[in-house]
């Protein structure tokens, strides 16, 4: 390697032009046996997080943690309910029930989707790990099209099966359009 | 079969969006009105103007603080006057933003997509107003905290078998949802224009407020995820909200109010009068920036027929509210129609039944529903019922209850006009500065719908 001052490689970025081509392309980078991928695009791509390999468990989190926080939230909202007017502030209306549970379900359901819709957005920019201003893919100039009309896909340095020129001639052989070195500068 | 294939019954439907377009195309129209478009003079002059209507609104409000709530119309049987008015008003706008952005997209309606940006800000604009008018109705907003639950010193707490408090938890549950849900939409497009922006002060508050959304296939598939269940819960959440909101009438046992079809009528009230300001604000909007092409006149009609099927509803509950008045035979209850038809506010009633049973009929017919003028107009008159139909219901009930030594009238004063005023001068000034400081379609959609065109719909190329 050279002897480039605290510069890097990170990986390589083929870029696409149709989604159509990144999901083929990705789904043979994949067969060939490339583990550490990712692939960047203007809008959501059906298929593309399958073929990236993100799938299972990891994929439904974000679905679980609104589940926590939905339930977490309603249990917040009845149990709060329950405790003030049964509890540490009882006030005896017309000799109706303390626990009058039929009264508090407005505010139980107001704080389940409360609770359930802060957990998908938390939970979604976390598990994003943003906010995240810098990323190695930014030094890569032609990438500010992939938020307009270009469709990339990175095979990273870190990845066992990573050969420079080997895995470049892959993202050629491809289709891709221009193969780009990503550095990170740290 | 005795049709062959080649026959189709009706002609070809229009599109969704003009042909021609592809990615790069749509994201540069949207873009451009944030990034480049330079500051016209019909811009600066709304903004002046609507900005010096907030002052007004300013104004009113620190004269309210300095004196209290006496220089208002309200006086002991109608304490609720102007302010609970304009309150469910201005709520019930924002509720077809919701309906657009989180309803529409769990059916799958492609047409939301060109306007649900700009609906879900009006959506949050109008949740803004709206909150203002209890918060100083209250008469000491600076107290306004007590309505929350808080370990006070004073050892009190609220009390949550009260629609009032129920109103607090949706109404804010609401505005923070809301806001979520639009700066979820909002994170993708912040990215396209902090890759567009050609100035270094753009790049850093775009680069700040993308917080580094790079799009990536991960990226991607969690906020797929997370959008859907938004939708999902933004759904019930709203159709919750105008309930509530309908319950602080029909839990109380005020004559014309203690219905139980107030909280289907009040959501389908809240999605009409809606629907209407979407119109209000999209006509202009689309011809002022160029956007024809994306909120085509197909859209507008959509939305026309929307606003007639929620008017019949709402029509069904004026209907319905006088059957059981007389079908229940409860004097008090006759007696209250009774004076909706003759009494001292007839003409707000009548008024009422102009602008939100007749005039939507024109919507029958295509050609009015495809007529843009007339759809404008319209939809002013629909906003102007829906503000009549609160003020009906909240002052008609109170000046007559049950015993005449209670009864009163009511009139407003200039400062509940310039407070109303004020606040529709605040919800247009936000929606000038979000239309240049944000892009006010959903740039990241437009391009998913741009691949859905032209591959979903099958091989005419």
């Amino acid at each position: 390697m050279s002897s480039e001052k605290r510069s890097q490689l990170f990986g390589v970025l083929g870029e696409f032009s149709t989604p159509e081509d990144l999901v083929a392309a990705t789904k043979k980078v994949r067969e060939a046996g490339y583990q550490h991928i990712e692939a960047y695009t203007p809008f959501p791509v059906e298929g593309l997080s399958d073929a990236v390999g993100f799938r299972g468990f990891r994929a439904n989190l974000v679905a679980l943690l609104t589940l926590a926080g939905g339930v977490g939230g309603g249990c917040t909202g009845f149990g709060l309910q329950y405790w003030v007017a049964a509890i540490t502030y009882p006030m005896n209306v017309g000799g109706r029930p303390l626990n009058s549970w039929p009264a508090f379900i407005p505010v139980t359901f107001e704080l389940t989707v409360l609770g359930a819709a802060t957990f998908a957005v938390i939970g979604m920019l976390a598990l994003n790990k943003l906010p995240q201003p810098y990323h190695p893919v930014f030094n890569v100039e032609r990438f500010t099209q992939a938020s307009t009309d270009k469709f990339f896909l990175c095979i990273e340095a870190r990845d066992p099966k990573f050969n420079l020129t080997e895995t470049s001639k892959l993202l050629q052989s491809l289709r891709a359009e221009h193969v780009n070195e990503v550095k990170d500068e740290e | 079969m005795s049709a062959t294939p080649n026959v189709r019954l009706g002609r070809e439907p229009e599109p969704w969006l003009e042909p021609g377009h592809t990615y790069a195309s749509v994201t540069d129209k949207i873009s451009s009105a944030v990034l480049t478009r330079p500051l016209g003079i019909g811009w600066l002059a709304g903004f002046a103007l609507t900005f010096s209507v907030v002052m007004v609104l300013f104004l009113a409000i620190a004269w309210l603080i300095i004196k209290g709530v006496g220089i208002w119309g309200i006086n002991v049987p109608i304490g609720w006057g102007f302010a609970i008015v304009n309150f469910v008003w201005w709520i019930g706008i924002g509720h077809a933003g919701t309906l657009i952005s989180a309803i529409l997209f769990l059916l799958n309606q492609k047409w939301r997509t060109s306007i649900n940006r700009f609906a879900e800000a009006m959506t949050l604009f109008a949740v803004a107003c709206a909150g203002l008018f209890p918060l100083i109705h209250t008469g000491r907003p600076w107290m306004a905290y007590y309505m929350f639950p808080y370990p006070s010193t004073m050892g009190i707490w609220p009390q949550f078998r009260s629609p009032l408090i129920w109103d607090v938890f949706a109404v804010s549950t609401y505005g923070t949802v809301s806001l979520l849900f639009w700066f979820v939409g909002l994170l993708p497009d912040l990215a396209t224009l902090r890759d567009r922006a050609k100035h270094k002060w753009q790049q850093m508050v775009f680069g700040m407020l993308s917080m580094g959304w790079r799009g990536s296939a991960r990226h991607w598939h969690r906020y797929q995820v997370a959008y859907l269940l938004l939708a999902g819960l933004a759904t019930p959440l709203v159709l919750s909200v105008h309930t509530v909101v309908s319950f602080d009438f029909a839990v109380g046992i005020v004559p014309g109010w203690h219905t139980t079809i107030f909280p289907p009528y009040f959501v389908a009230g809240a999605i009409y009068s809606g629907f209407a300001m979407v119109l209000t604000l999209a006509i202009p909007m689309r011809a002022a920036y160029g956007m024809q092409d994306f909120i085509t006149r197909r859209h507008l009609e959509q939305m026309a027929k929307v606003m007639l099927a929620t008017g019949l509803i709402v029509a069904y509950g004026y209907f319905i509210e006088f059957f059981m008045a007389f079908y229940s035979g409860n004097k008090f209850d006759v007696f209250l129609a009774n004076q909706r038809l003759h009494g001292p506010y007839a003409p707000f009633y009548y008024a009422l039944i102009l602008c939100n049973i007749l005039t939507p009929q024109l919507l029958w017919f295509k050609a009015v529903r495809r007529n843009i003028p007339a759809l404008f107009v319209i939809s002013l008159i629909i906003n102007l019922g829906m503000w009549l139909e609160r003020f009906v219901i909240v002052v008609i009930s109170l000046t007559r209850d049950f015993m005449p030594s209670a009864w009163g009238r009511y009139s407003a004063t200039v400062w509940d006009y310039a407070t109303f005023v004020g606040t529709l001068g605040l919800f247009t000034m936000l929606i000038f500065l979000f239309v240049r400081g944000l892009p006010a379609i959903a740039i990241s959609e437009m391009r998913e719908l741009v691949h859905q065109e032209s591959h979903g719909d099958g091989g005419h190329e």
